[in-house]
């Protein structure tokens, strides 16, 4: 690259972060550390079912006797000084009336942040066919379009909502797909976790508007720990969008979330993720550690899982959404874009476990490094020996902004089954000069070129986002290579 | 005052000088084509020209109507109305040929002050010059040059210049690699743009085009120096004799 392209590429990745400010509100916060006793606490706090505590008592133990014989793991191509867990307060909740009767009784502050966010919840409700169920910390502090959703049976609500009001299918689906014994962080999250949300879409049911949740983290030194759980009943199908920006912070936070997702006979589960959260400044200070579970079962014949994640931010991602194809028939996808810019890592890819016959999955994984960042992409592939006729596609690609960043790939295949198809494709590029200079020839500036070329990059995956998220989307991308162009 | 006047134009790429003193003047409504031998600086002059930012300039000036061109910037060089058609179209995957020219062609307009043209006005101008160039509308929604043959990149480099309407034109080696129906066709695309208002530059190796495209001047380059300047005829001669002669006249070549 030329000097002049670089200049313009280091101004782009020097923009600060938009979404950074502080809310100040009042604040309900567990002291500092974790023992069993946190553990009642944040239980309690919740009014929870005694089921509810066991699980997390259990959940808690084993995470210790992790914690006591150092198995965080380590595998991942990520580095981080070692977390003072100990350090963290597990329990943080907006202070605010309980049983909110509409959204005028929100504190006026969140309301604001929300609106700095783009997200104005007040008006969400005339936005049609978005629900947002809103996660301010670590409680949810407003629902909207519950009623409709009522209408035809899908229950969508925060997940100590649906303790309270639907413990049977709680019981019967949490930790199913997840269990607490899954993972160092996935354990840590069945102790403590302190709300998410909570989807059922019953038999049949189309659900009539895309589900939305924008979480995010407030408090200072708050670990936050979500857990969602999306159920579809046979032959119904929802479309689920999580999106996530936090505000600047020194140190760095913690977020460990679970994702369950469970397809029955015929249906269809979509999980777009667009995940924005703080990356820390352009020296690698500060940002969050996204560490999470995420993983989806099509437990009968038929079903569909998609997963399709655009991540912008935190200061380290390491996520493999994944599916596991159990029935018969059942397809597989994920579809990624990665962006690591100044000093982010990124460690993300997916497992795709195929168990039923005749089960297909796609992978395909975007990764862009720009100033230091390094990404890398781990997926595993697995046909177990009764997976007769599966089928599996990767492609995954790595584009190159700068020097000094770094592209890893690390694809494990693993074939039970002779009658399995498996196909891969890999590439590793960089943004040539040449299309630069094609583009600036046409008259764009540097910085629109590089996002052209950017977003051409990446528009496998965008066309699997919901039409009004692709274009947020594609703005967050611009955004945050602002600065890192060449 | 000219559209284009080079003033002994130096400039290098590493440590090797390739341009050493080329003196070119250009008018509105003129077409001048510039011959030469594989390596004597045609597509460098080209592309120093566009402000490719790989070369140095090591002497001399460009004025572009009236302004330094070499202090401007290659998106600023565009949008001010120069137009480099590409010897080598290169590929952008992802990003449709429709939107691509779309966005070229509001950047141009923004930088102007005009306002930007949505989707519904920029159709129908874009159909009707890709009459023109006799391509198929199925290219304006592939990604922009990929998987299209050599000759469709060319033709699209024709479409672009025809979209975006330059003041200056310069063609660089458009004909290479077209077989007869498809250089007529470009050569055809290419005389419809000529007008009072605009000036093409054919920068090319061969004579062929020039039964096509008819330029007003011929300049031969040989050696980063331009050695002889003349009418259609001068191509027709070097078709004839080759550019061996001319490499003798560039030792002692005084600009043209």
């Amino acid at each position: 690259m030329s000097s002049n392209t670089d200049a313009t590429i280091r101004e782009l990745a020097q923009q600060e972060y938009k979404w950074g400010f502080v809310t100040e509100i009042g604040e309900d916060r567990a002291p500092k550390g974790l023992t069993e006793n946190t553990i009642r606490l944040i239980s309690t706090k919740k009014s929870e079912p005694e089921f509810m505590l066991e699980w997390r008592l259990k959940a808690f133990r084993y995470w210790d006797s992790l914690e006591k014989a150092q198995a965080e793991p380590k595998w991942a191509n990520i580095k981080y000084p070692p977390i003072d867990y100990q350090a963290i307060s597990y329990y943080s909740a907006p202070k605010q009336k309980p049983n909110l009767k509409s959204l005028d009784e929100l504190d006026p502050e969140i309301l604001r942040t929300y609106e700095k966010l783009g997200i104005p919840l007040a008006e969400q409700k005339m936005l049609a066919g978005v629900a947002v169920d809103a996660v301010f910390d670590s409680v949810s502090v407003a629902t909207t379009f519950k009623e409709k959703l009522a209408e035809v049976g899908v229950i969508f609500c925060s997940f100590s909502e649906a303790v309270k009001n639907h413990p049977e299918l709680v019981k019967k689906y949490l930790g199913s797909v997840v269990p607490y014994t899954d993972n160092f962080f996935a354990a840590l999250n069945a102790a403590v976790f302190s709300d998410g949300s909570f989807v059922y879409v019953p038999k049949g049911v189309r659900c009539p508007m895309e589900l939305s949740t924008y979480f995010r983290i407030n408090a200072a030194e708050t670990g936050q720990f979500e857990r969602t759980l999306i159920v579809a009943d046979e032959g119904a199908s929802v479309s689920y969008l999580e999106g996530c920006t936090a505000p600047i912070r020194d140190e760095n936070q913690l977020h460990a979330a679970v994702v369950e997702l469970i397809a029955l006979d015929n249906a269809q589960i979509k999980y777009s993720t667009v995940q924005n959260w703080y990356p820390g400044d352009k020296n690698g200070k500060g940002g969050i550690y996204n560490f999470v579970t995420k993983r989806g079962a099509c437990r009968g014949k038929n079903s569909k899982i998609s997963w399709t994640q655009v991540e912008t931010g935190s200061a380290i991602t390491w996520k493999y959404p994944s599916c596991i194809l159990q029935g018969d028939d059942s397809v597989g996808e994920f579809y990624s874009v990665a962006l690591t810019n100044n000093y982010q890592q990124a460690d993300t890819g997916t497992k795709m476990i195929h168990i039923g016959k005749n089960t297909r999955s796609t992978i395909v994984s975007k990764g862009i490094s720009a100033g230091h960042g390094q990404n890398t992409y781990r997926g595993q592939v697995k046909i177990m020996k009764e997976a007769a006729g599966s089928r599996n596609y990767t492609q995954c690609d790595s584009l190159l902004i700068g020097d000094k960043c770094g592209a890893h790939t690390f694809p494990y295949i693993e074939v039970k089954n002779s009658t399995a198809r498996m196909e891969h494709e890999a590439s590793t590029s960089k943004i040539g000069e040449d299309q630069m200079f094609y583009l600036r020839q046409r008259g764009l500036k540097t910085e629109d070129a590089v996002s052209m070329i950017v977003n051409g990059f990446c528009k496998r995956v965008f066309k699997e986002l919901p039409m009004e998220f692709a274009v947020e989307a594609q703005k967050l991308l611009s955004v945050s290579l602002e600065g890192s162009v060449g | 005052m000219s559209l284009l006047e080079i003033k002994n134009l130096r400039a290098r790429v590493d440590d090797r000088e390739i341009l050493k003193g080329v003196n070119l003047t250009l008018n509105a409504g003129e077409v001048h084509s510039i011959m030469g031998p594989n390596g004597s600086g045609k597509s460098t002059l080209a592309q120093v020209l566009a402000r490719r930012e790989s070369y140095e300039i090591t002497g001399g000036e460009v004025l572009f109507n009236g302004r330094d061109l070499l202090a401007m910037k290659p998106e600023e060089a565009a949008c001010e109305g120069l137009f480099l058609a590409f010897q080598y179209p290169v590929e952008i995957p992802g990003i449709s040929n429709a939107y691509f020219l779309r966005s070229a062609l509001n950047a141009i307009r923004k930088y102007r002050g005009l306002d930007e043209m949505d989707a519904m006005d920029f159709l129908p101008k874009l159909r009707e010059k890709l009459k023109l160039l006799d391509m198929d509308d199925k290219l304006l929604n592939r990604s922009v040059n990929e998987a299209f043959s050599g000759g469709e990149k060319k033709r699209n480099e024709i479409l672009q210049m025809a979209v975006l309407e330059p003041k200056l034109a310069i063609l660089d080696e458009t004909d290479s690699g077209l077989d007869i129906d498809a250089l007529r066709i470009v050569a055809n695309g290419v005389n419809a743009m000529r007008s009072p208002e605009r000036a093409i530059l054919v920068v090319t190796h061969y004579q062929r085009l020039l039964n096509y495209i008819v330029p007003d001047r011929v300049h031969v380059l040989v050696d980063g120096r331009i050695v002889r300047s003349g009418g259609p005829e001068l191509a027709l001669e070097l078709e004839n004799k080759g550019y061996g002669e001319m490499d003798g006249a560039a030792r002692g070549a005084s600009p043209a």
